[in-house]
């Protein structure tokens, strides 16, 4: 299954654990994933499952007291092999790597710009720090950037202020400032979940052009089944700091095999079945990081867990493409 | 790449955690953090040990504070004075006791009648709005603005020197910031959705203001009586020591202090203002640690 | 299941509209429209669905009626079951309170939706000391009970919030707003800062409990998955207006408005099957200060033409399947009916 020659990064086995409080806090707990290049992955879970814990530590913006315990962060740049998880976390390497060749934009487009400065401003630092560029070229530079991402009147535009842009706008300008040195990754937290719909549906669009135009490989967290649906090409579905399952868009939504995937798309209402669907809530609560279950994480709220699920299961291959980590896989779904 | 300490500290904790070692208090998170904070517990330790010595003064020494004993005058610590006596042959060390209820009582009183005055006006001036706010809001510019030297000798001036006149002045110039302090709180605080729920019942806006939303606006407004009380007691201190606070005859530790204003004093006779002084600054010190951790354990955004 | 004639709640030309003022002498310079000029009916018992995205004016019309915002114009009446019609608008704080009992909101995050200070008796309490539970044991008896409905734990009123998890909190919350018997309630988005496989379980609950007590909900929300299997019916709101109210199923099957069109193919569906092209419109939501002329969609419209531009649309009401569809749009080609 590894091409390196179409994987723009790879985890294994990455294990960041979190010390604040005086308590040891296993946000990730093991996982591992490939992100393809030209393809959107969806990483798809909900609060505290640790999917921004895995962006965070890609990106090595970690809090002071955590770290990454254990594993592997391998990021394919033309020829070369960087392993992330080695380099230090503001040393130079680091930095050169952050911003230019993997970039990031968060879920709120409000907060993300610095609202003392314009926009220009803040595209054209990107540029000024990784490239040779002079100002003129900066300049022309970001207000291309700016009308790629479908941002009218850019020359006008450019020298504005954050609070002159609307919600949809903004996530636009942070989209062109992660997009100014064309990053061979782009790692979106959550990056609509506070936009509305109509707003939404252009981002989707914007994503999905700069994949087809650019070759980004695209890292997309979410926590919506919807936008998986929408966006993906691959999906890993997180509980609990660890992966369940992870396998092409089509192998987990149509053929789902660990117990919480299925119950997470059983228990949300999908446009178009009507009022009759029927909707089965996930029994329980995620529980306490700090008082976990022992063995697979999912077990309590299982209807198919039983004495085995003590133990935590490892990845079975169902597929060349799907992987779930499950003991009761098979009462599931049938291959 | 981390610091070793700082690795080994998470080894530490990885393990202990492992092994099942660590359980977290839910209950009662803020005075874990509070105790966490070592300044706020040496602060903590050094406060009650002089409260109460003050309060314990009798049962700690046997000399009154006032008696005068014109036979021991200037005399250097020793076994039967601990801190040697004064001018006067007044035991210094109980002055410090009986000095430290009067500065205390007057620091920690007026501080908390300022903060009553400024949370009474500032949650229904902060919640309701309305003219009450906005001439409270103007009256407490008034005050704040003026320099509190220049108003305690306008006071003093007026109506002479005295502990009440102290109280007062204290208070009038205290009020406002404690105001301005709850009704920023009240103004954050009635955008929250259990405000609005118990406006959706009709309940009536004092209940709502006074019982609902002033508890949650407790935690800055203790900092600054803690804060406040220190700054008065240095307050009172400084103008004691000048002259201008309390009369003469009741001892505080500002009055206490005023001898040092005799040069020959300072020169010769260490043992009747070095105590005090260094009194006064471990008990100021002792309540900014305290105000410190207040406010640490009682800010969400500090991590721990 | 609902009765067309029997109306609990009629909004008639309802206006909430903010002042901006600027300058130094603080004048009115502006509005801010959140919601201008809203007709509808609300029927006994059913599920009627408040749908749009920002600054549509669906929060502040369910508060409106309540009045924790007041109406600057129009009226809200509410018709008792024996057909008791008052104008709630016009009456005096202590005048709204026998109201109060039958008309409660939930709130849509849990984490300030709770008085951190007091246990969850102590703030449940407060309303039922005010509407004349005069005895301590009774109100633990009937906080327990609530809570009790709510799939939660008597021992729990002795808990603080922060003791819960966001889920839980939000079906406190619940509890809080059947405390002194409403007939309706206004969901204000109570299930939108939820974990999805949360979600689910309260939407169960509240429908649990509309069975039960005989309920009436007027659902805030902007997902319109939710409404789609929540609500008997839906009215879209866009810019301080309905632009269409009709039927849940008739919204989805027989959409009559553009912007309906619009909002509904934008939702990101969880099924593959059902991958539908996407209308994608141009340009940003609009803000309630300068609505545009004529209809207040014509500058987003795929469809608009030079009669959108000037003249606003009123709602009107046409048949689907049988059932009422009202919608305000020139370009509907259906006749109308009275």
């Amino acid at each position: 299954m590894e091409n390196n020659k179409n994987i723009a990064l790879s985890v294994k086995d990455l294990k960041t654990y979190f010390y604040t409080n005086n308590r040891c806090n296993k946000a990730v707990n093991g996982v591992s994933f490939d992100i393809e290049k030209g393809k959107t992955l969806c990483v798809v879970g909900e609060s505290g499952c640790g999917k921004s814990v895995t962006a965070s530590t890609i990106m090595q913006l970690l809090p002071t007291l955590s770290r990454i315990e254990e594993g592997e962060i391998t990021f394919y740049k033309d020829d070369e092999k960087i392993n992330i998880e080695k380099l230090e976390r503001n040393g130079q390497k680091m930095r050169e790597i952050r911003g230019s060749d993997i970039a990031m934009i968060f879920q709120d487009p409000m907060t993300a710009l610095n609202p003392v400065f314009t926009v220009g401003f803040q595209i054209a630092e990107n540029l000024k720090y990784h490239t040779n560029m002079n100002k003129k070229e900066i300049r022309e530079k970001t207000i291309s950037l700016l009308d790629d991402m479908g941002i009218p009147l850019p020359e006008q535009r450019v020298d504005e202020y954050p609070h002159s842009y609307s919600g949809g706008m903004r996530q636009r300008a942070m989209i062109a400032m992660a997009m100014a040195c064309n990053p061979k990754i782009l790692i979106a937290d959550e990056p609509t979940t506070a936009l509305d719909v109509t707003i939404q549906a252009q981002i989707f669009e914007l994503m999905d052009n700069l994949k087809k135009n650019y070759n980004t490989a695209i890292m997309l967290i979410t926590h919506d089944m919807g936008v998986v649906a929408e966006l993906a090409d691959n999906v890993a579905v997180m509980y609990m700091g660890n992966i369940v399952e992870s396998g092409t868009a089509d192998d987990v939504l149509r053929r789902p095999t660990h117990p919480y995937t299925k119950a997470l798309l059983d228990s949300v209402p999908v446009l178009g079945r009507g009022r009759n669907q029927d909707i089965q809530p996930i029994k329980g609560s995620t529980p306490d990081p700090y008082d976990r279950p022992v063995g697979c994480q999912f077990a309590p709220r299982c209807s198919f867990a039983d004495n085995t699920c003590e133990v935590m299961p490892e990845i079975t291959n169902i597929s060349s493409s799907h992987d779930v980590r499950c003991h009761k896989y098979k009462e599931i779904f049938q291959y | 790449m981390k610091t070793n300490s700082l690795n080994k500290k998470f080894d530490k904790i990885r393990f202990l955690e492992e092994n099942n070692k660590l359980v977290s208090k839910d209950q009662n998170r803020l005075l874990n953090k509070f105790l966490n904070n070592k300044l706020a517990v040496l602060g903590l330790i050094l406060f009650t040990i002089i409260i109460l010595a003050t309060i314990f003064a009798p049962l700690l020494s046997p000399y009154d504070p006032l008696k005068v004993d014109l036979r021991s005058m200037r005399q250097p610590p020793s076994l039967d004075h601990w801190f040697g006596t004064d001018n006067t042959g007044r035991d210094v060390f109980s002055r410090v006791l009986y000095g430290g209820r009067v500065s205390i009582f007057v620091g920690l009183g007026s501080s908390l009648m300022a903060a009553l005055i400024g949370l009474a006006i500032g949650c229904y001036g902060g919640y309701r709005g309305g003219w009450v706010d906005v001439i409270a809001l103007r009256i407490s510019e008034i005050f704040t603005s003026f320099p509190q030297i220049i108003l305690v000798l306008l006071l003093v001036s007026i109506t002479g020197q005295s502990l009440t006149n102290l109280f007062v002045i204290f208070i009038l110039t205290g009020w406002g910031g404690m105001y301005r302090l709850s009704r920023a709180r009240m103004l954050s605080l009635r955008e929250e959705e259990y405000v609005q729920a118990l406006e959706s019942f009709g309940i009536s806006t004092f209940k709502i203001c006074y019982k609902h939303m002033l508890p949650n606006a407790l935690g800055p407004v203790m900092v600054m009586i803690t804060l406040s009380t220190a700054m008065f007691i240095l307050t009172e201190a400084g103008l004691s020591f000048l002259g201008l606070g309390v009369p003469l005859n009741v001892p505080t530790w500002g009055n206490i202090l005023n001898v040092a204003t005799d040069i020959v004093v300072l020169q010769n006779y260490w043992w009747m203002w070095a105590p005090v002084g260094i009194v006064i600054s471990v008990f100021v010190l002792a309540v900014n640690f305290i105000g410190d951790g207040l406010r640490d354990s009682t800010d969400p955004s500090q991590q721990g | 299941m609902t009765d067309k004639n029997d109306i609990v709640l009629q909004l008639r030309d309802v206006e909430v509209h903010f002042p901006v003022k600027a300058g130094v002498f603080k004048r009115t310079v502006a509005h801010v429209k959140a919601v201008d000029g809203v007709d509808v009916d609300i029927y006994r018992g059913e599920v009627l669905g408040l749908a749009g995205e920002s600054g549509c004016g669906k929060t502040t019309l369910g508060k409106a009626i309540l009045r924790l915002v007041e109406p600057t114009k129009g009226e809200v009446s509410y018709i008792s079951p024996d057909k008791d019609m008052t104008e709630l608008t016009s009456l005096s704080k202590k005048e709204m309170d026998p109201f109060r009992k039958k008309l409660q909101i939930v709130f849509q995050d849990p984490h300030s939706s709770l008085n951190p200070a007091f246990t969850i008796f102590g703030s449940l309490e407060e309303p039922l000391k005010k509407y004349g539970v005069k005895s301590r044991n009774e109100r633990r008896k009937i906080i327990g009970d609530l809570l009790e409905a709510v799939n939660m734990r008597r021992e729990y009123m002795d808990r603080y919030p922060h003791e819960f998890s966001g889920g839980q909190r939000q079906r406190i919350g619940i509890a809080r707003a059947l405390c002194i018997g409403p007939e309706i309630i206004v969901c204000d988005e109570a299930v939108s800062a939820l974990d999805v496989s949360i979600q689910a379980q309260v939407l169960q609950l509240l429908m649990k409990l509309r069975k039960e007590r005989n309920l009436t909900y007027l659902f805030i929300t902007h997902d319109l998955s939710v409404t789609e299997y929540l609500c008997d019916r839906i009215a879209v709101m866009y810019l301080g207006r309905i632009v269409e109210l009709c039927r849940s199923e008739d919204l989805y099957q027989n959409t009559l408005h553009p912007y309906s069109e619009a909002l509904i193919s934008a939702i990101p569906v969880a099924d593959l099957d059902k991958k539908t092209k996407r209308i994608v419109l141009e340009g940003d939501v609009p803000s309630p200060v300068n609505p545009p002329s004529g209809c207040p969609f014509h500058p987003r419209c795929p469809k608009a033409q030079d009669i959108c531009k000037s003249k606003v649309p009123p709602l009107k009401k046409y048949t689907t399947n049988g059932n009422e569809h009202y919608a305000s749009c020139h370009l509907i080609d259906l006749p109308e009916v009275n």
